[in-house]
């Protein structure tokens, strides 16, 4: 657009991971993107230097993005070892290139943990984290029958913390960051989640344990209170839903 | 209604792609009655469907705050806001069932806004004059998709719900004439492949790419339906495109998607631009006297909250007069000072904390101090796949839902009505409206090594392998961006035959081009974004054809489709209800053949048409 027109731009050294497949070798390799501005998103620089590696007949870098507003977790770029790039409450595809200097060189790595597989250069296998849903994130409601949405008040502030922790956008930076890769608060976004409403209660017991017990079977770690996760996630997930988390399940236990 | 005995259920196969709030909800819902179903998306997780951006709210008939909302009420609205071009029984359905989505949703643990009282709490939408529209901070989409999904999550686990996700479904398949499979493409390890089953709902969003800049996020495509379409489902309205108010203005060309702010900003938000043209001081140095309110000055009634359409042109109206802000001149100011001084910043930061921070992220602008930036842009498509009135299409046991089919919302939708539709639609319309097709179909019929999936296969391998092979010099992304020029300037916003005819002529040179000298990198049978991007550009360019038709069949303004030619003085939509009372759905008759159109007539029992105004 015409304003931006003879804005300054800048040139970026960018050092990728590359991995053609799961079990194949990977390897970093360099890339230089240019005429960049301060109004790129993140996502739209390696737009650019993908559309130019195409022209040149060489293999773009595969990444996962959809929404590019932050919100469908999905981006996954761990930049200058940092998940998501280390800007408070801020996905990769949300990052602006405004952050970043001229002539800057930016490493781009894939999530690492045990339970995220790579599938190709910069997306992995979160599939995991769909499982430990599957083992209990959810109250056992059926569709149809169930009372006025007004009948069991809740208090505000128990609507509010719930919100707090189903914030979440199940992007993974908290594993990522883990040096144990625990999807610990992921987890216990979620149990905090059915645990400060009514309607959690029911199942409360069940729910933790079976969750916990997947998180394990799937390979992740456990917490080892280092708050990396808390300080990588792009949706502010507080740590203290991992200490709720483990009451959950000391009160499952009785 | 037919029903089809519990112990027979889980003979029949339902094949579900989408996983957004009407394909979860659909599949789950599906699954607890005890169908056999299996699930479909392109994303790596169905949480990650597109109803996760929704951040405003959902509309329902509750009447909580006592202020006269009411089932009858909500469906005027609706038709009313759909410029009468809605199929009634459907909105009246609709408006039925609104209230008992809110109702699931809690008992789901959805986490929606609350008073200190402990009750729910609601707020306004544009085009109501009630407050009827629950949220869930500015996530309300997340929330209730979240919801779905973990409804559905259950479902996988207890084995009712088959999930494939990394998967996009690129072909249709008919049994005698009836839908019974679906060819898909792994977007891992690139095998094409074949599913069967009984009946095949698609519910896969919108068509607002078209444009190539929308709010939708990359990955939302036409290619689902448009296969459908192809195969012979009748495509309906499909000329009926939503352009957003309230979204941040474009600031490049390299630009790959425009970010929405909700609507309901306009809450607290006063829109304006400056009174002259080419008033070049900051906005806080515009005093109020040199500051043209346009939408309280037009609609005094509806004000800053008058339905998507009217504020999107009023606001494209103003930077054509030359009054524009910001980059380009294309963009309007989102005002908040008078709410702030009015309420309090804290009060602000916690409606739409979430909405300013965005805002900021993207723009570097701090807009509780200088007002926000907007422009409107491509969001929603109302026209979609045609369906009865229980939502299978002209093909037997074909069902569309959500934003993919064409019913309820008529020319225009209303805020905070997306979400009730997908919900309506996958909770409690498909539950009932399938078993009545089934019910009169044998379970299994169709098998894995019928002619027409092994030829299906060999099809879209054959479509695959041409992409492949063109070998030419423009990318994927830049056919995109070619179409998007002509399809935001000349079916945009506003529309006219000579604008029409004009892209009539253009886009199939486009198309032309693309299969001469599109280029695509690396191979099929691997992770290959580039071929999946081609096969989607291919089919937008393939489409926007069909809408260009539609918006030049439709002599008429109505809604969201505004033809220059048919304007009031004051520059409101012109209704011909002689003339285009009616749904036009297109059949497709084969490449190169121009489709047939088909008429269903619109008729109003309840309420008589009459002119939409929000003054």
């Amino acid at each position: 657009m015409s304003g931006h027109s003879e804005e300054k731009t800048k040139t970026l050294n960018l050092i990728v991971w590359r991995q053609a497949g799961p079990d194949k070798p990977g390897r970093f390799e360099t890339y230089i993107a240019k005429n960049i501005t301060d109004h790129h998103s993140f996502l739209e620089m390696l737009d650019v230097v993908n559309e130019e590696l195409i022209k040149e007949g060489k293999e773009p870098i595969v990444f996962d993005h959809d929404c590019r507003e932050g919100i469908c977790g999905v981006c996954s770029q761990v930049i200058n070892g940092v998940p998501h790039g280390g800007h408070e409450r801020t996905t990769v595809c949300q990052l602006h290139m405004r952050l970043f200097k001229d002539g800057d060189t930016i490493y781009i790595e894939p999530w690492r943990a045990r339970a995220f597989p790579i599938i190709k250069d910069l997306m992995v296998d979160r599939g995991a984290l769909d499982r430990i849903i599957q083992a209990g994130g959810y109250t056992s409601v059926h569709t149809g029958g169930t009372p006025d949405a007004n009948a069991i008040p809740i208090p505000r502030p128990d609507a509010e913390y719930a919100m707090d922790a189903a914030e979440c956008i199940g992007c993974g930076a908290c594993v990522a960051a883990c040096p144990n890769g625990s999807a610990m608060l992921f987890l216990g976004a979620k149990v905090s989640q059915f645990a400060a409403l009514p309607q959690g209660q029911v199942e409360a017991a069940e729910r933790v344990a079976n969750m916990l017990k997947e998180m394990q079977d799937c390979g992740f770690g456990n917490c080892s209170n280092h708050y990396e996760c808390q300080a990588a996630c792009p949706k502010g997930i507080s740590v203290k839903f991992i200490a709720r988390l483990n009451r959950e399940y000391l009160k499952s236990l009785f | 209604m037919k029903l089809v005995n519990p112990s027979n259920k889980r003979k029949y196969k339902i094949l579900v792609v989408g996983t957004g709030l009407a394909g979860a909800s659909a599949a789950a819902s599906l699954g607890e009655l005890g169908y056999n179903v299996e699930s479909f998306c392109y994303q790596d997780s169905p949480r990650r469907a597109h109803s996760i951006a929704a951040q405003g709210g959902i509309n329902a008939a509750k009447n909580y705050p006592n202020d006269g909302d009411s089932i009858l009420r909500l469906y005027y609205d609706t038709i009313k806001g759909g410029d009468f071009r809605s199929r009634e029984a459907d909105v009246w359905r609709l408006a039925q069932v609104s209230n008992e989505i809110i109702d699931q949703c809690v008992a789901q643990g959805v986490p929606l806004a609350r008073d200190y009282a402990g009750y729910l709490d609601t707020r306004s939408f544009g085009g109501a004059q009630v407050s009827r529209t629950f949220y869930a901070r500015g996530q309300t989409g997340q929330q209730l998709l979240l919801g779905a999904y973990s409804a559905l999550s259950r479902q996988i686990r207890l084995k009712t719900v088959k999930l494939f996700p990394r998967t996009e479904m690129l072909d249709l398949i008919l049994i005698d004439g009836e839908a019974k499979g679906i060819t898909i493409r792994d977007l891992v390890t690139g095998e094409i492949r074949v599913h069967v089953g009984d009946a095949v709902l698609l519910c896969t969003g919108g068509y607002a790419n078209v444009f190539n800049l929308s709010t939708n996020a990359r990955g939302c495509s036409v290619t689902a339906i448009w296969k459908a379409y192809r195969k012979g489902a009748f495509f309906a309205n499909p000329c009926f495109t939503q352009i957003h108010p309230t979204c941040i203005p474009q600031a490049g060309d390299y630009q790959s998607k425009l970010t929405l702010m909700s609507e309901s900003l306009r809450n607290d938000g006063r829109i304006w631009v400056p009174k002259n043209k080419g008033d070049k001081r900051a906005p806080n140095d515009i005093p109020e006297d040199d500051r043209d309110y346009y939408l309280e000055r037009k609609y005094p009634s509806f004000g800053n909250l008058a339905p998507r359409d009217i504020s999107s042109r009023a606001a494209k109206e103003v930077c054509d007069d030359g009054r524009g802000v910001g980059p380009g001149g294309r963009g309007v100011y989102l005002d908040c000072r008078d709410s702030i001084k009015r309420l309090g910043e804290h009060v602000i930061r916690e409606r739409y904390g979430n909405l300013f921070e965005m805002y900021e992220r993207i723009t570097g602008e701090d807009g509780y101090k200088v007002p926000m930036r907007i422009y409107p842009a491509s969001h929603y498509t109302m026209g979609g796949l045609w369906v009865d009135y229980n939502l299978m299409s002209n093909i037997p046991g074909l069902f569309v839902l959500g934003e993919a089919n064409f019913s309820v919302h008529g020319a225009n939708r209303l805020g905070a009505s997306a979400l009730m539709q997908g919900l309506a639609d996958g909770y409690f319309v498909i539950p009932y409206t399938v078993a009545n097709y089934l019910a009169s179909s044998k379970p299994g019929k169709a098998k894995e090594d019928h002619a027409e999936c092994k030829k299906s296969i060999e099809d879209v391998k054959a479509h695959t392998k041409k992409l492949l092979l063109i070998n030419g010099k423009v990318t994927p992304a830049e056919f995109m961006r070619k179409l998007g020029n002509v399809t935001w300037n000349n079916i945009g916003m506003a529309r006219s035959k000579e604008s029409l005819t004009e892209a009539l002529a253009k886009i199939p040179e486009i198309r032309e081009e693309f299969w001469k000298n599109l280029k695509v990198s690396g191979t099929e049978l691997e992770v290959n974004q580039q071929l999946e991007n081609a096969g989607r550009t291919i089919d937008f360019i393939e489409f926007a054809e069909l809408l260009c038709r539609d918006a030049l069949n439709r002599d008429e303004s109505c809604g969201a489709h505004f033809r220059v030619e048919h304007q009031f003085p004051d520059g409101e939509a012109k209704r011909n209800d002689e003339n285009f009372s009616y749904v036009a759905a297109w059949g497709f008759k084969g490449d190169g053949v121009p489709p047939e159109l088909h008429k269903e007539p619109l008729e109003f029992n309840l309420i008589k048409p009459a002119v939409r105004s929000y003054k």
